[in-house]
């Protein structure tokens, strides 16, 4: 059957194979002689795609639940959203969260995700504290911080390259309320707002959305959104209790002519009105303030059939002005315009191949059309020489000249999938891409 | 005090999904199935989900001789049970092999007499209580691709029928379920039309609406009540030419 990730590019035929107990998992994965996992397919790219797809999101037991202390165990296939069901009406939530709900445990392990807080808790795989990895040789290990510790850090943001993750035990963080206090302030331009993501360092979400269509020095005109978790009585309505809502639902692929220039221009133009409008303190519950876009099901019809790609990259805090400022302008000059642009610094490292580093990054989404992909080969460039990177989870087309280059630890990793993995059985479109395989270490 | 539902073949997918569905609904559960070690990792995460009590207990439904004692053995004494144990089988084989066509015949019909018969009668005392028997469209008619299981579930529907109508003055119900295509292990090597198919959850929805509903027949998805009533219709002269 035809397979794509979220953003429906690149779109290849492959067979998805599933599993429902750990048993099924070691003989499906013992059957297959070249596979990637994949969970719900919320990743951009080809990360998770390969002829033979051991999909995970039928395996999505709760295992444990220690609600004093705040620790989840749960098999690897199930979502954030069930787990975010169980959880927030008892007072506890992801300590790091996605922007959107429909990720699973172990996609969000093997991408290490990051959320508005990166800048003081780190990646996902910090808050995990233990996880059972079926290995390509059929072996299930214990890996922690403790335990096969190399192992373990690697698995975190190994893209599912080092075996099949079958669960995982994760700190939760406690919540008194459901709802964020936010702040939102409009920003002038780029200077304005690094300035902003400066002074509020020590705010415990932050992140900022850019009009990335400003000439000079209205460029980086944007809103920077801080938030808070309230305190328990601080909202009246409903605390923790959480209203259903249906949302909307994208039922067709929009027709491509959509995203032309003035329907962005349009669209940023309003976002920034309402913005502007809107400034100051608001209260939204969590789903408003993590997962907006959640409420548009299949809001990935809007770019069309073909698809669009995500651009994410992170650039070295020192670079990131005149790097975002030569990024925007090449991107003006293409005539390729980008319809959401966010922006956000982000911490310190975790594992080899794990995205964040301290800095800027930046995600761009475009529809796929003529000139883009030599116009991101550009911006690949760029981002390279400026010591920066792309993120793993939204590629499908980087060289791996570039990776190379964007992921200097990337031979640490392959020491230790030749030592795992030697007949290259876990492999996806990407990682024959970017080299990551036993064979050319 | 909360009332017990005993799920047979608790570790079939449609059952599993049931589970979520009765657990959410403040029931506990009682799984029983040969694969204990997974029913427990089960029970354990319908406990976490739902904050119900779930038990674990080992039942085959090929050993009849074991049913009497396992039955007598819960307690409380369940206020509904579930059958959910099912085996399609090789047809291919049992056309041959006088232990496959045993097997199916065995599993899906004798095995859902031999436990029901035990769990009717108690439940007859009791005066209360439902019975959910997950049958198949198959048993609507015997067709060549599949008439051994067809011909064990046209069983299994024929008796739970007569219990329907046996249990009525005494307040029990008796729930025949038919589904058409669900997609599930049992059926994961068939290409299934995907308009006629039903997810386990999508199956087990329906069957837990038409608990709180008191429904006789559930078909799911629904069309296949008209598909059926259709095929049932063809006469037997133009029918044995066919292949459906």
């Amino acid at each position: 059957m035809l397979v794509a990730n979220w953003n429906n590019y690149p779109r290849i035929n492959a067979r998805l194979w599933e599993f429902r107990t750990e048993n099924e998992a070691c003989k499906l994965l013992d059957s297959l002689s070249r596979c990637i996992p994949r969970g719900l397919g919320r990743s951009y790219g080809d990360c998770s795609l390969e002829k033979n797809i051991i999909s995970t999101p039928c395996f999505k037991r709760f295992i444990a639940l220690d609600q004093k202390q705040g620790i989840l165990e749960c098999e690897a296939g199930i979502s954030l959203d069930q787990i975010l069901k169980l959880i927030i009406p008892r007072g506890l939530f992801l300590p790091v969260t996605p922007g959107t709900r429909y990720v699973t445990l172990g996609g969000a392990i093997a991408s290490d995700v990051h959320g508005k807080n990166h800048h003081l808790h780190g990646t996902f795989g910090r808050h995990v504290l233990s996880l059972l990895l079926l290995t390509p040789g059929g072996e299930i290990v214990d890996c922690s911080r403790e335990k096969n510790a190399e192992l373990f850090h690697a698995v975190c943001g190994g893209m599912g390259l080092l075996g099949l993750i079958l669960s995982a035990r994760i700190r939760l963080m406690p919540i008194q309320s459901a709802h964020i206090r936010q702040i939102t302030i409009p920003a002038e331009n780029l200077e304005h707002l690094m300035e902003l993501f400066e002074v509020h360092r020590q705010s415990t979400y932050s992140v900022a959305w850019i009009d990335f269509l400003g000439r000079g020095r209205n460029f980086g005109r944007g809103l920077f959104m801080l938030g808070e978790h309230c305190l328990s009585g601080e909202v009246t309505c409903k605390e923790l209790s959480r209203q259903k809502k249906s949302g909307i639902n994208i039922p067709f692929f929009m027709p491509g002519w959509i995203m032309n220039k003035q329907g962005v221009r349009a669209f940023n133009h309003l976002y920034h009105l309402r913005g502007k409008s809107g400034t100051g303190c608001s209260f939204p519950d969590l789903d408003d303030f993590f997962y907006p876009l959640d409420k548009v099901h299949n809001w990935n019809r809007f770019y069309g059939r073909k698809g669009f790609l995500q651009y994410q990259f992170v650039l070295p805090k020192e670079q990131s002005r005149p790097g975002l400022e030569k990024i925007q302008a090449h991107v003006q000059a293409s005539r390729l315009l980008p319809y959401l642009a966010v922006l956000k610094l982000l911490g310190p490292q975790a594992g080899p191949l794990s995205f964040p580093f301290q800095g800027y990054t930046l995600a761009l989404d475009f529809p796929i059309k003529p000139g883009l992909s030599a116009m991101l080969s550009a911006l690949d460039r760029l981002v390279h020489n400026l010591g920066g990177r792309i993120y793993l989870a939204k590629d499908a087309r980087m060289s791996k000249h570039d990776f190379l280059k964007g992921y200097p630890e990337s031979g640490r990793f392959l020491e230790l999938k030749y030592k795992h993995d030697p007949e290259n059985k876990m492999a996806s479109l990407q990682s024959e891409r970017l080299g990551l395989c036993a064979k050319t270490y | 005090m909360r009332k017990n539902i005993l799920i047979l073949g608790a570790g079939s997918d449609m059952a599993r999904a049931l589970c979520a569905e009765l657990a959410g609904g403040g029931y506990d559960l009682f799984l029983a199935g040969r694969n204990v070690d997974e029913l427990s990792k089960d029970a354990k995460d319908l406990e976490i989900r739902f904050e119900i009590q779930a038990e674990v207990f080992y039942f085959d439904a090929l050993d009849f001789d074991s049913h009497a004692g396992f039955y007598e053995h819960l307690n409380p004494q369940p206020y509904g049970v579930v059958v959910a144990f099912g085996l399609l089988g090789d047809e291919n084989r049992a056309r041959r092999d006088p232990q496959e066509w045993q097997r199916i015949i065995n599993t899906n019909f004798t095995g859902c007499v031999s436990i029901l018969s035990l769990a009717a009668n108690r439940m007859e005392k009791a005066g209360e209580g439902f019975i959910v028997g997950i049958s198949s469209v198959a048993g609507d008619r015997g067709r060549a691709s599949n008439y051994v299981y067809g011909s064990a579930k046209a069983g299994m529907s024929a008796f739970l029928s007569g219990l329907r109508n046996r249990l009525f003055s005494s307040g029990v119900r008796v729930i025949t379920v038919k589904p058409g295509f669900v997609r599930t292990k049992m059926t994961r090597d068939l290409d299934l039309p995907s308009r006629l198919s039903a997810t386990p959850e999508e199956a087990a929805g329906n069957i837990y609406k038409a608990i709180l509903r008191n429904r006789d027949i559930v078909y799911t998805r629904w069309m296949w009540r008209w598909i059926m009533a259709f095929i049932k219709h063809i006469p037997e002269r133009i029918f044995k030419r066919m292949s459906i």
